[in-house]
């Protein structure tokens, strides 16, 4: 096989990707990814004038490889065959690159605009004018929903084609927090606010986009983070896994109308997030991961406070749960509501808890280990229906091992190390770094040029894989549990629009 | 004898019920935020220092020189500054950091005291009429979904600020007013603006966190427009990255409420 095998967070020249014909390049990676233990974690451009060079990233599952490998294509007029059209999982990937470089493709099932790049190919189109598919008939009518809604809750324009009650097909479009993301990374002059803004990259996932952000950074500047930082950097990602699917199990009851699990379980939330205040000064997170350092060491008196919070949390997250799942009423709403197959999710690469409620093991802890996740060791929790109860429960089992994760870590603190002033970044590199959040697999690449510095920088967020899945899971679904179906994924608008 | 309770029972709503307790803040005006909360900041004066360093290490310009000042409608709140020069920047953990203008964000060096609102920068009619009840339309405009936590927060049983008559509401037509959150990006500015034209008059404008106030660290994005923000009055500016609920809260109180 022509690609380069590279570890997660491994540093390697630019020139050392094998740079193939475009058939080869997609027939090696769209076979690869017919086997279910590979998938594509991300694939992109990078245009330097009339060639753009595509970079594949597959994830190979079962050695914790990635498979690099390139291609250079001329921007012409010239259709290409697409990827999508051999395995779907890459349509999102194409349809970026269609938007934003204006590479056109033979026979993509649908090249519909992804973002609405302020930098796209065409700027005669805009988001308010977007086309939606429509479905001519009499007995059918359409919903739309957005991009405004009615919680607060981020923008993105739902729009549902319905027989009765029922939703026949929905599409969804986002774009709608697009701010440049990337492109500001390549302009930023610091790497204080690269930390910044890899935080703002979806602010409910803080730790698990910075921690990815400083994979990449601290790689292309050759250093290896000591274990203290190792370890305060897997404790955080754990509590945010805690605290966001504490705040989504009590968002699941406010939309079936159960006051009780919704109250309770959203005031659960509270102590867990201003733990991370006591330990960082923001309730989210921000500010406590930096390249280089560990900022805020895990000090005695943080050990003493996670134990408390656990202490007192746990029961009452128990409690307030075995109750839930005891209810005729609730369970009426969640099992059989939302189903998504295994079938499905491996064919659209679904990634993260929405893949593993399915069946379908995607976990990087597990597959690609990065920061102490090798020495834990993850199991990662499997459920098999795929309906919105498995969404609720993967969340409730996954916040007993998380706690159980950072007792055993906090046992043991590593001393901490001193700061250590970075080198600059090496030039003419590639680094792929993969973190997993939790609502799924995080992947930055970054590439740098000449003198060091980004010329590239590609963030994927695990919603630009899995809205689809929400898309296909309210399919046959009555339009009133959709909310349920839409809280029960909880996806990412502005890590998808960057 | 030993009650037995029956799992599945209402009891079990009790026994529940019971083991919550009073979560709610008694006071939201008074009480203490836990931890190491980087609230409103001090700026020792005349300390020496190297101007230039001082501008340099901040991420997003807030810091300015003769006199030192930090302008909270740019800062992050990342507290690199006072890493980096303790003995000049003190970031206290006092909530209160709202300002009904624009100049009344910046803070000076020397500067100890609360911010408060100026009574005679707020429009007369809001006291008069939202002072008892305000509801609100969220608009998240490219907002990464932090300080729009802390909105739903603040709404919790925790801080329950519904107590005090503030509500988000699901529709502009049932709004007084709109709170923004983001760096308002392109693709929402005409949402934006169609769901400030669906709200009734009178109406007040809201900036929830640095991004909104400043464009934060996108500021400059080309991907932003803050056009919006030229034509009409902002009625109150809420520091924060996120927003903390208390902020939220109080900010909101000290503009619609006489003391």
């Amino acid at each position: 096989m022509n690609a380069l095998k590279v570890k997660n967070n491994q540093r390697i020249a630019v020139s050392d990707i094998p740079v193939l014909p475009y058939e080869e390049f997609l027939e090696m990676n769209t076979n690869m990814s017919a086997d279910v233990y590979f998938h594509c974690v991300n694939y992109f451009a990078w245009q330097k004038e009339e060639t753009i060079c595509l970079f594949c990233c597959m994830a190979d599952d079962t050695t914790g490889n990635l498979m690099i490998s390139s291609s250079q294509v001329i921007n012409d007029n010239h259709e290409y065959p697409s990827f999508s059209a051999k395995h779907l999982s890459f349509h999102a990937f194409e349809r970026e690159i269609h938007e934003t470089t204006g590479l056109k493709y033979s026979d993509h099932p649908w090249l519909k605009p992804l973002r609405y790049d302020f930098h796209r190919s065409d700027l005669t189109k805009n988001i308010p004018d977007y086309p939606f598919y429509q479905i001519e008939s009499e007995e059918l009518h359409e919903v739309g929903v957005g991009p405004i809604h009615a919680g607060i809750i981020e923008p993105g324009h739902f729009r549902f084609t319905c027989n009765g009650e029922q939703i026949l097909h929905l599409e969804i479009q986002l774009g709608f927090q697009h701010r440049g993301i990337e492109k500001l990374f390549l302009t930023s002059k610091t790497p204080l606010q690269l930390a910044i803004l890899a935080e703002g990259i979806a602010g409910d996932t803080v730790v698990s986009h910075t921690n990815a952000f400083t994979g990449c950074w601290e790689s292309l500047c050759d250093f290896t983070p000591s274990d203290d930082i190792l370890h305060a950097r897997t404790v955080a990602s754990e509590l945010e896994r805690i605290a966001i699917h504490t705040g989504d199990l009590s968002a699941i009851c406010t939309d079936i109308a159960y006051q009780l699990g919704s109250s309770v379980f959203g005031r659960l939330r509270t102590p867990v997030i201003n733990t991370f205040q006591k330990w960082c000064g923001n309730r989210l997170a921000k500010s406590m991961i930096r390249a280089g350092r560990n900022s805020y060491p895990i000090t005695p008196d943080i050990v003493k406070a996670l134990i408390q919070l656990f202490d007192e949390y746990e029961p009452d997250l128990n409690e307030m749960y075995d109750r839930m799942k005891g209810l005729p009423s609730a369970l009426a709403r969640l099992e059989r509501t939302g189903t998504v197959t295994q079938e499905q999710a491996e064919r659209i690469g679904a990634v993260g808890q929405v893949a593993r409620t399915t069946g379908l093991i995607r976990d990087i802890r597990w597959t690609h280990p990065y920061l102490q996740y090798g020495q834990i060791p993850h199991q990662p929790i499997v459920k098999h229906h795929g309906d919105v109860y498995s969404r609720t429960q993967i969340r409730k089992q996954e916040i007993n091992q998380s706690i159980k994760y950072i007792l055993n870590l906090i046992t043991h603190v590593p001393a901490t190390s001193k700061e250590v002033e970075l080198k600059n970044p090496q030039a003419n590199s590639f680094v792929v770094s993969l973190t997993e959040g939790w609502r799924g697999e995080i992947c930055h690449c970054a590439i740098t040029g000449e003198s060091g510095q980004l010329v590239l920088y590609k963030i994927k967020d695990p919603s630009l894989h899995n809205w689809l899945a929400l898309a296909l899971a309210v399919r046959n679904n009555d339009i009133s549990d959709f909310p349920i179906c839409n809280k029960s994924f909880n996806l990412s608008y502005c890590g998808h629009d960057l | 004898m030993k009650l037995k309770i029956n799992t599945g029972s209402v009891f079990s709503d009790f026994k529940i019920l019971f083991h919550q307790g009073k979560q709610y803040i008694p006071d939201v005006t008074t009480a203490e935020v836990p931890g190491i909360f980087r609230g409103r900041p001090v700026i020792a004066s005349g300390a020496e220092r190297d101007t230039n360093e001082l501008m340099g290490i901040c991420p997003t310009g807030a810091i300015s020189v003769d006199p030192v000042s930090i302008d909270l409608g740019k800062c992050v709140f990342c507290g690199e500054c006072q890493r980096k020069f303790p003995n000049i920047f003190h970031f206290t953990k006092d909530y209160k950091i709202s300002a009904a203008s624009r100049e009344g964000l910046i803070i000076v060096e020397g500067n100890e005291q609360p911010m408060v609102i100026d009574a005679t920068q707020v429009r007369k009619e809001i006291r008069r009429i939202f002072g008892k009840s305000l509801k609100l339309r969220q608009v998240s405009a490219g907002g990464d979904n932090s300080t729009e936590w802390e909105l739903n927060a603040a709404g919790n049983v925790n801080f329950d600020m519904g107590r005090f008559g503030i509500e988000f509401v699901a529709s502009p037509r049932h709004a007084n007013g709109v709170v923004i959150t983001g760096p308002i990006t392109k693709n929402m500015a005409e949402p934006l603006q169609i769901c400030y034209d669906a709200i009734p008059e009178p109406k007040i404008i809201i900036l929830a966190g640095t991004d909104a106030i400043s464009g934060g660290i996108y500021a400059g994005s080309p991907a932003l427009d803050r056009r919006f923000l030229d034509k009409y009055r902002v009625d109150l500016y809420i520091p924060g990255n996120p927003v903390h609920p208390l902020t939220f809260i109080n900010g909101i109180l000290s503009l619609i409420r006489r003391k």
